[in-house]
């Protein structure tokens, strides 16, 4: 059982209102599941509290079929409506379920959008941020190394934990909710020292240096060591916030990776030994020419017809270097009458687009600049989508299985001629 | 109906993770499974390419298996299918994870782990198969009982 202090105690009988003591209830239940001994405090979390669609809110039509009985009933999974109260952590909003301007041309009906507007107006209410990306540390959320987050989202966790040092488990979305206004999570997984070493070594012998390849080694991490965690070493270079952004989007989604050592790169790895931190160094694994070529034919797998009608970008959320990067590759161009072009971002980088001109550029060549989701989480393609472009191992690994079409994996630059000429022509260098 | 109680082929011994009592057939997978974009919530069906369950539904049966994978959102998936009365009667499996964890919880299934047996070898798919959460206990039978 987990032990609680006289605080959490008092939170559990009440003391702090109906829904923190709901909150504190389930999140008992969660500890005493995974075996955790005590909480950990909390103040930044990361989750989609309350958000629902149409159906959900009327499962709970007994209870008012509103945000107040969603948020209840199953992000607290109360047996009780109660009363919910601003939330006391920092709290953002996660990706959500469509552009709040482009909802038409992702094929949003009206009752989708109202739903969609009447979930934004409460999360807002309730003092929660309205991030809505998948990469809340390039809108506002930035923790710090060591921070005690609580986030969902695989690949701002293994970003969180990896990249910057801040400890956080993959949460749900119940996790979270109730965290956001208990401001607990159990002290279990990555909030602990000895969960974070080092379990499998992976030697990278081919150059890895761009976005690309960077995404190409995740998606063979991943799929090498599952959801344990590899120190890696090697000739991995250039690193950057995007080239990790990319790295552990793959990595997450091949194999479930929430935490990943590259020595002399990410803070708990100066060197093996201390990645390692004395654990025993499990399996070794090789990334070299013949691995490259089997992960690049495996990403484009799902790839038959060249004829591209779609280019998605922006999986996770683009950043504004790459938001600059597309805009720059596109100008001047136009999006072919038979194909299209959507690229995904947080609302906070779309401002800076828009300030920038490139919002308008992308614009001007035919294309989009959407915020809040992306194809997979909103099942929205263009219309008679068949065959996809994508420069995301992880949107290559999802969506063409979610909605049944063919994916083509390549370089940012591939995919916008891709995008002007309809026509799909990457390789592999 | 019988008076004397068949014995179980076999009694195995865990942990709890969820409390409750349920019995039902087995259905037994080597692989983990993903929720978000795994799994069809509505039929409660696995629906991932290449999975050996792939196309098979887990709704009201004892899912055995090594745990979750996958996405943030495998607790949603799941507590969906609960929603939609398509969710496993209860769930052994040998692989803790923060996902598994919260989604048995908010399944409210009786659910166990850490066992003293291997249930990925010791159970069929087909067997019957009774989980005290309670106790820990999970007894089986090559039918029901």
């Amino acid at each position: 059982m987990v032990a609680l202090t006289a605080q959490e105690q008092a939170m559990l009988g009440g003391e702090s209102g109906a829904a923190v003591a709901k909150a504190m209830d389930l999140l008992v239940r969660y500890a005493d599941a995974l075996g955790a001994e005590r909480f950990v405090e909390t103040n930044n979390i990361a989750g989609v509290p309350g958000s629902s669609p149409q159906w959900v809110k009327d499962h709970y039509a007994a209870d008012g079929g509103d945000y107040r009985a969603v948020f209840s009933r199953y992000d607290l999974d109360s047996d009780e409506a109660v009363d919910v109260p601003r939330m006391n952590a920092f709290s953002c909003h996660l990706q959500g379920g469509m552009d709040p301007e482009l909802w038409r041309e992702q094929g949003m009906s009206e009752a989708a959008h109202a739903n969609f507007a009447s979930d934004s107006a409460e999360v807002e209410a309730h003092g929660i941020q309205l991030l809505k990306t998948c990469t809340p540390y390039l809108a506002g959320n930035m923790p710090v190394m060591g921070e005690h987050c609580a986030w969902m989202e695989s690949s701002a966790v293994v970003f969180a934990n990896s990249v910057v040092g801040a400890r956080t488990n993959c949460e749900g979305r119940e996790s979270t909710s109730a965290a956001m206004l208990a401001k607990r999570i159990p002290d279990w997984g990555f909030h602990r020292d000895d969960f974070r070493k080092g379990q499998h070594s992976l030697s990278v012998d081919v150059p890895v240096d761009s976005i690309f390849e960077w995404g190409m080694l995740g998606y063979f991490v991943g799929d090498a060591v599952q959801d344990t965690i590899p120190v890696i070493t090697g000739s991995v270079s250039d690193a950057n916030l995007i080239r990790h952004k990319h790295f552990g989007a793959a990595a997450a989604s091949s194999g479930g990776v929430e935490m990943y050592h590259m020595v002399g790169i990410t803070p708990e790895a100066p060197s093996v030994e201390a990645a390692f931190g004395g654990a025993p160094k499990g399996e070794r694994f090789v990334y070299d020419a013949a691995a490259r070529r089997r992960i690049y034919d495996s990403l484009n797998s799902v790839g038959n017809s060249t004829d591209v009608d779609y280019v998605m970008l922006g999986c996770p959320h683009a950043s504004i270097e790459q938001v600059a990067e597309i805009a720059a590759l596109i100008e001047g161009r136009k999006v072919h009458v038979n194909s299209a072009l959507w690229v995904f971002t947080s609302r906070a980088v779309k401002i800076a687009a828009d300030a920038n001109g490139y919002t308008r550029i992308l614009r001007d060549a035919g294309g989009y600049l959407m915020t809040d989701t992306c194809s997979a989480i909103s099942q929205a393609v263009p219309k008679g989508t068949k065959v996809a472009a994508l420069d995301s191992a992880k949107q290559v690994h999802y969506l063409p299985a979610m909605m049944g079409i063919e994916g083509w994996y390549g370089t940012t630059a591939e995919c916008i001629d891709a995008a002007c000429t309809s026509k799909w022509q990457g390789r592999l260098a | 109906m019988s008076t004397v109680l068949e014995q179980p082929r076999l009694v195995i011994h865990g942990r709890k993770v969820v409390g409750g009592i349920a019995e039902g057939e087995a259905l037994v997978t080597q692989e983990t499974i993903s929720g978000w974009g795994g799994i069809d919530s509505a039929t409660g069906t696995v629906i991932e390419s290449r999975h050996a369950l792939k196309g098979v539904s887990f709704a009201g049966k004892i899912l055995i298996f090594p745990g979750a994978k996958g996405s943030s959102g495998w607790s949603n998936a799941f507590h969906l299918a609960r929603l939609r009365g398509t969710a496993p009667r209860a769930m052994i499996f040998t692989v803790m994870t923060t996902k598994i964890a919260l989604g048995a919880v908010v399944m409210r299934i009786p659910t166990v782990t850490d066992c003293d047996v291997d249930p990925l070898d010791a159970v069929r798919t087909g067997d019957w198969v009774r989980v005290d959460g309670d106790n820990g206990t999970i007894s089986i039978w090559d039918r029901k009982p």
